[in-house]
């Protein structure tokens, strides 16, 4: 059980990899694309056009970037409800994931699923699931799925801190050692499971530990930096790819707005989060890489972000637009072919 | 034709779609090593290895969202509840995960999934292992419901189930597993799902039932046959859906309804039909619908008392003479 904190501005990983300046920018874009994507799609709430839950992955962007750059969208991706920046990091368009959040039939899910429940299995994303921890015992049957069919991929299973201590996740747990199957459960601990930290709702507050009593091993790793969340997940995919079985990997990240768009965080300390923000900050920190190190001036960085802004506000403008679903889309997709039962 | 027992007829429906397609697998408690708690399940493993027949740890909630998970995949898994009173572990993928993510997903992820095993009263288990949960699961849009009583039946629909392309409760009864019947014609078409099926015609009075309860009614309208009534028996054979078509021709050819559900009396599929039939045939009903259901208790141990508990043959002979 090793834990793995590589020093945030070092360029060349842990396991010897060094990133390329392409790389670095790539990674740059994807994590901003979801930072922008959350704060306007928090603003379209406000304003009305985004209804129910809402939860935002404002904070987290390293960890699914730097997992969905260690894999390819053949490894299958599955999470909870926080799952707008999975759906953007797996290539979902902008206009389909905005389109679903304001209930539109241009949505990923023709606007029957919303926040919650988002899905492109086109490129290897399988929800998007509402219930806390539910996700996890089925991507272990994706994971089947690849064995059963002799693939050499993995699913990565994603689960919060709060979702860790369903009883569900030991049945997984189990399984997935017990089978030998071909998955990666990434722990997103983002210290607060709902408004309860971590240390008030666990015993055992390493959750890369959880898995000892059945001899997964767990790797804990700096996921406020894409780079080391790269590695961690290159490191855990390797193990796994090899025919080892199971791996846990924990994430140690942090989400600066509240569990949903409703909570005030009152549970935890302003200046805990404006420490975060400024010491820890995943855009930051690899923002100041690529500007030390003469990759891209800030200008160029300026001129990336206006790019990402003018692309998230014409998504916007697009699903503002959009038709709501037809009266007839009420009954399609109960059922395959056959319509609902329903009269 | 050949006699055949219900344990039988699913082993051969299970094997026969094992062979045909390589995408089908099972999984559950003892489905494997021990031959399945009931011995449904016998010699698969043996023809089809261990990675087409799993056996589970005893973790419901685990390995039916694994079921599903892989079922996102295409693959098309049988899991079995060695009875689903253990269903109610896994009551959130059944429903939260198996039935709505083709319609939360806009079509996108679909989930060809068959979970079957006993459902209904069994023999002096007492209230955690004997009970019908037919009308929880017959409510959930996303899912189908079937609940056969013949062999011929439990073989057809099962493979008819597990070709569907959506999820399957196929609920299953413990005391029929080892009743003969003649092996009929089969029908894998999954549109035979829904279908119901008159065993009995009769002109006098119309008795609606699925499972075992079709054996009490149809032993109950030979019996008044023999008195001069004449009652039709219909089989639903699904629940969900619900073949209402079959069931208002018979109520207007008989005007009187009796339905037998083992499951208890309130919210039940006797209180849906009644409700659906006086929608529809209200003018042809010359009697109030009447119902005989498991009492409105949790099954009790004490042989009387479990006999006063669920549906008879006597119950719905008084039921049926009263209303005519």
């Amino acid at each position: 059980m090793a834990t793995k904190n590589p020093l945030p501005k070092d360029t060349q990983n842990s396991a010897g990899l060094i990133a390329g300046n392409d790389d670095l920018v790539k990674y740059y874009r994807q994590m901003l694309l979801i930072r922008r994507f959350e704060e306007r799609v928090g603003q379209l709430y406000g304003m009305g056009l985004i209804g129910g839950f809402l939860h935002l992955y404002v904070g987290q962007e390293a960890v699914v970037v730097g997992v969905e750059n260690a894999i390819t969208r053949q490894d299958p991706m599955i999470t909870s409800y926080r799952c707008h920046g999975h759906m953007l990091a797996r290539g979902e368009k902008i206009e389909r994931v905005l389109s679903e959040l304001a209930g539109k039939i241009l949505g990923s899910s023709k606007g029957k699923g919303g926040s919650m429940h988002m899905f492109s299995p086109e490129n290897g994303f399988y929800g998007g699931h509402g219930i806390v921890g539910a996700q996890v015992p089925i991507g272990t049957g994706i994971a089947l799925s690849l064995k059963y069919r002799s693939l050499s991929n993995i699913c990565f299973t994603f689960l919060g801190d709060g979702a860790a201590n369903q009883g569900q996740v030991y049945e997984s747990y189990n399984m997935a050692a017990l089978w030998n199957l071909p998955i990666v459960y990434v722990i997103e601990n983002n210290q607060y499971g709902m408004g309860t930290s971590t240390a008030r709702a666990t015993a055992q507050t390493e959750f890369f530990r959880h898995g000892e009593g059945l001899g997964i091993p767990g790797i804990k790793c700096d996921g406020m930096n894409v780079l080391a969340v790269r590695d961690s997940a290159l490191e855990a995919a390797s193990f796994v790819r090899a025919g080892n079985g199971p791996m846990i990997v924990e994430m140690n990240t942090y989400r600066y707005r509240g569990h949903s768009i409703s909570d005030p965080a009152k549970y935890r300390p302003k200046e805990e989060v404006k420490e975060v923000r400024e010491k820890r900050d995943p855009i930051t920190q690899l923002e100041q890489v690529i500007s030390e190190k003469g990759i891209l001036k800030m200008e160029n960085l300026k001129e990336i972000d206006q790019k990402i802004r003018s692309d998230v506000q014409n998504a916007a403008e697009s699903a503002q637009q959009a038709e709501q679903p037809s009266p007839s889309e009420l009954y399609t997709d109960v059922y395959a072919a056959r319509a609902s039962t329903d009269d | 034709m050949t006699d055949i027992s219900v344990r039988q007829a699913l082993n051969e429906a299970m094997a026969e779609e094992m062979r045909r397609d390589d995408d089908v697998f099972l999984m559950g408690e003892e489905v494997g090593e021990y031959d399945g708690a009931y011995k449904v399940t016998q010699g698969l493993l043996s023809e089809f290895g261990p990675r087409r027949v799993i056996d589970t740890p005893i973790t419901e909630a685990g390995f039916a969202g694994v079921g599903v998970g892989a079922a996102f995949m295409g693959l098309k898994p049988i899991v079995e509840f060695m009875t689903f009173n253990f269903a109610l572990q896994a009551m959130d993928h059944l429903v939260n995960s198996a039935a709505k993510t083709r319609y939360m997903s806009g079509g996108r992820v679909t989930c060809p999934i068959v979970f079957r095993g006993p459902n209904g009263s069994a023999a002096r288990v007492a209230a955690q292992h004997s009970q019908d949960f037919s009308s929880w699961f017959a409510q959930v849009p996303g899912l189908k419901v079937v609940a056969p009583y013949s062999a011929s039946d439990a073989k057809g629909l099962l493979k008819a189930a597990i070709r569907d392309p959506d999820p399957v409760i196929f609920l299953e009864n413990e005391l029929l597993y080892g009743k003969t019947f003649e092996l009929e014609e089969e029908n894998t078409d999954p549109e035979a799902i829904g279908v119901a099926k008159v065993l009995h015609p009769g002109s006098d009075a119309s008795i609606i039932s699925f499972s075992r309860g079709v054996e009490w009614s149809l032993e109950a309208a030979n019996t008044l046959d023999q008195s001069g009534t004449s009652c039709e028996v219909i089989d639903l054979r699904s629940l969900r859906p619900l073949d209402m078509k079959t069931i208002i021709k018979s109520v207007k050819k008989t005007n009187r309804l009796l339905v037998v559900d083992e499951g208890w009396p309130s919210m039940s599929i006797a209180a849906e039909i009644a409700f659906q039939v006086q929608n529809e045939a209200f003018d042809y009903l010359d009697a109030p619908i009447m119902r005989v259901t498991s009492k409105d208790v949790p099954l009790p141990y004490a042989a009387n008392l479990e006999g006063m508990a669920i549906p008879s043959v006597d119950k719905i002979i008084s039921a049926i003479e009263s209303m005519q």
